[in-house]
């Protein structure tokens, strides 16, 4: 017998006290939790989430869609940022001429891109009450690594369009079926007598520019 | 400590040295009071937080009840997907398995996030016998790693080394792992995470093989959910060509909106954030996005004999969030390595015996590593009522009686040491049924109060539970003599209390 049927053998029989004819959607789901933790305008969503988005330690920064690339090109100078890599969905203007714009290739070895010094990436959707951005590897996101290795990412999230309230309002925005991202703030660990250093593993420095037309 | 948890000797005893450990009960003191503050204020945000705990405890009976249903849906959304399947009744055989597979994509290392379940199954240790390198790459795990030590917690493994220790053990150990830690490294956490950084880039970008477990696996649509804060995971989940994710089979959740259920108790409950740093969600593979072939290994090991415990049972809908080791008063002062389990504090002390089974005294004397206070039922996520499963497993540890062990109902015997206690018990049920001896007992029990030593100083198995008790005065009068004297008279029971006793 392979382990697959031993297994399932043994749950069905270690179910016994399981009424055989209750469906798995009979077992009763009590589903009245919040949707939202409050009712929010634009503004005030938009708001929320910078100071969320601060309170794990993003730098965050907010412009109009015109102030965008001037706004990405100085974070990008006040580093000495010298290569980014960038998704085919990122606008060629997004990245100023003096930087190297690296594509995000699949045959880009994780070494090379480890060289690289800075990401510029959108997002899929961000999360008001949780400082949190998701990226779903859309052409303006790119593949998941190129997040994570290089030590400064830039994100670009559209207001009022792109913020919802809440992680249930997330979900029903996202697809399963592409490999998600989540992040709120920068990488950080606090294994060592519980003191909270940013930057272990993936990015150091984590930028979030909100645009909005109204600014 | 050797890296393993075989031969570990009783909590008591584990306790009875590791209680005098001042700098342990001073970290761990620190990290339970830190954590469980921050905890209660993040709690405190969410309004509908009792209704997000009820749901989450639903969902988890829901996919319990029907695992069946749910595995195989899990099996065929994840295959659908690119993904393989694989079905390990146990340790031994997971072990087989991620081993034939590491061995089939020619690598002899493989980098690890950390993962409950792999600790389990002795993994690290299994790969070595077959000459495989398994590198741990969560900060904590790498420190107790190196240091050849076990994890304490779940969620900060290495809660009992101090910064200068770390330090030691980079300055000493890296260097015959990878990258050496540089010559002057000092005992800043800053610098100290700096160095593991550098250390462990060097086996990211190298890496061919991951191995993960995951946190959650939506059986609607074959996705597997990791939750981390350092980006280690991200790292291993992403940049090998092969992930072998090795998983319990408990850990689903039916649909992909149930995560908002978890996603939100989760973080709160364990690192009291409103949302961790990263958390990776992917469903089989993906062209040209992460690695080209998924592997997902389904482990029993004892998860399906606890299954059929119908008390029991409810210990599988734990999320792994750590808040119960935070508030007991138990694990604050033992620590966890006196659990001898990957599953320390009070869900250890219900997991790890069902999960084994009680044949070894170790196991068998896991439900009594408790005071019962209720801590870890008030703040669990999903509401396990800890307190309750601790009394059950104390019932079975005692009396014996029917339980599944692997797979098999088997009667078992009552543990060995116990046959004092339940003397005693059988004596106090006869003196229960016999009120008449009962009454003469407490009159004499009264009228000689004053010869009541403070302590009795028991032989043999009885001798750790009197030592540590003081036996409290009997009183001048029983409460019935008490009764009688002041109300007797006009009780209509009072002249038959014998009968009414029982």
């Amino acid at each position: 017998m392979s382990s697959r049927d031993v297994v399932l053998g043994r749950v069905r029989r270690a179910l016994a006290d399981v009424p055989r004819d209750e469906g798995p959607e009979e077992a009763a789901v009590p589903r009245d939790y919040w949707t939202s933790h409050a009712e929010r305008t634009d503004a005030q969503r938009l708001d929320l989430l910078a100071e969320n988005l601060a309170d794990y330690r993003a730098l965050v920064h907010r412009c109009t869609p015109a102030q965008l690339p001037a706004r990405i090109a100085e974070l990008l100078s006040a580093r000495g940022a010298r290569s980014v890599v960038a998704p085919p969905g990122i606008p060629a203007d997004w990245v100023p001429a003096e930087v190297e714009r690296v594509a995000d290739e699949p045959s880009m070895t994780p070494h090379e891109l480890d060289a690289l010094d800075s990401v510029v990436t959108c997002c899929a959707v961000a999360i008001a009450e949780t400082g949190t951005i998701v990226l779903d590897a859309r052409e303006d996101q790119g593949r998941r690594r190129i997040s994570l290795v290089p030590d400064h990412h830039i994100c670009v999230v559209r207001a009022p369009e792109q913020i919802v309230d809440s992680v249930p309002r997330a979900l029903g925005r996202l697809d399963p079926a592409r490999p998600q991202t989540w992040i709120s703030g920068p990488s950080a660990t606090s294994d060592i007598e519980l003191d909270r250093v940013e930057g272990v593993h993936g990015p150091r420095t984590l930028e979030v520019i909100i645009t909005s037309p109204e600014p | 400590m050797s890296g393993t948890y075989l031969g570990m000797p009783s909590f008591p005893r584990a306790a009875a040295s590791s209680t005098r450990d001042m700098r342990l009960r001073g970290n761990l003191r620190h990290a339970t009071h830190t954590i469980r503050a921050k905890r209660a204020q993040a709690v405190e945000e969410l309004g509908d937080w009792a209704q997000l705990r009820a749901a989450g405890a639903a969902l988890k009976n829901r996919t319990l009840r029907h695992l069946d249903h749910y595995l195989e849906q899990l099996e065929t959304a994840v295959t659908g997907a690119g993904g393989q399947v694989h079905w390990a009744r146990d340790a031994e055989e997971a072990n087989r398995i991620v081993a034939d597979l590491v061995r089939e994509t020619g690598e002899s290392d493989v980098v690890k996030v950390k993962s409950m379940a792999t600790q389990e199954t002795g993994l690290n240790e299994a790969l070595a016998k077959a000459g495989i390198s398994a590198y741990e790459t969560d900060l904590a795990e790498l420190i107790v790693q190196l240091g050849d030590d076990l994890p304490s917690h779940i969620l900060v493994p290495a809660i009992h080394r101090n910064r200068d220790q770390i330090r030691d053990i980079f300055r000493e150990k890296m260097g015959s792992w990878g990258r050496a830690a540089p010559k002057n490294l000092s005992d800043d956490p800053a610098e100290l995470a700096e160095a593991a950084r550098l250390h462990l880039r060097e086996k990211f970008l190298n890496a061919k093989v991951g191995i993960s477990g995951a946190n959650f696996m939506v059986a609607e649509t074959g996705t597997l959910v990791v939750v981390e804060s350092e980006g280690n995971g991200r790292m291993c989940l992403t940049l090998p060509e092969t992930l072998i994710s090795v998983v319990g089979i408990e850990k689903i959740v039916p649909t992909w909106q149930d995560l908002e259920v978890f996603l939100q108790t989760l973080p709160r409950s364990s690192t009291a954030e409103r949302m961790n740093p990263y958390t990776s969600t992917w469903t089989g593979t993906t062209d040209e996005d992460g690695p080209s072939a998924f592997h997902l290994v389904l482990l029993d090991n004892g998860r399906t004999d606890t299954l059929a415990d119908t008390v029991g049972r409810q210990a599988l809908r734990c999320i792994r969030c750590s808040a119960c080791l935070n508030v007991c008063p138990v694990y604050e002062r033992a620590g966890g390595h006196a659990y001898g389990s990957p599953y320390p504090g009070p869900i250890g002390a219900i997991l790890t015996p069902q999960l084994r089974g009680m044949q070894s005294e170790l196991d068998a004397s896991l439900p009594y590593a408790s005071s019962l206070c209720g801590a870890c039922y008030e703040v669990c996520p999903v509401a396990i009522d800890i307190p309750e499963v601790l009394v059950h497993l104390r019932e079975r540890v005692v009396e014996g009686g029917t339980a599944t062990v692997r797979g098999q109902r088997t009667t078992i015997k009552p543990a060995k040491g116990h046959a004092a206690e339940r003397a005693v018990m059988r004596a106090a049920r006869w003196t229960f049924e016999h009120p008449r001896a009962m009454r003469t007992g407490q009159r004499i029990a009264s009228r000689t109060r004053r010869l009541t030593p403070r302590r009795l100083p028991l032989p043999g198995p009885g001798r750790a539970w009197s030592d540590s008790r003081d036996i409290p005065r009997p009183a001048p009068e029983s409460f019935r003599d008490w009764w009688r004297r002041t109300r007797g008279s006009g009780s209509a029971g009072s002249g038959r209390e014998g009968g009414d006793a029982r």
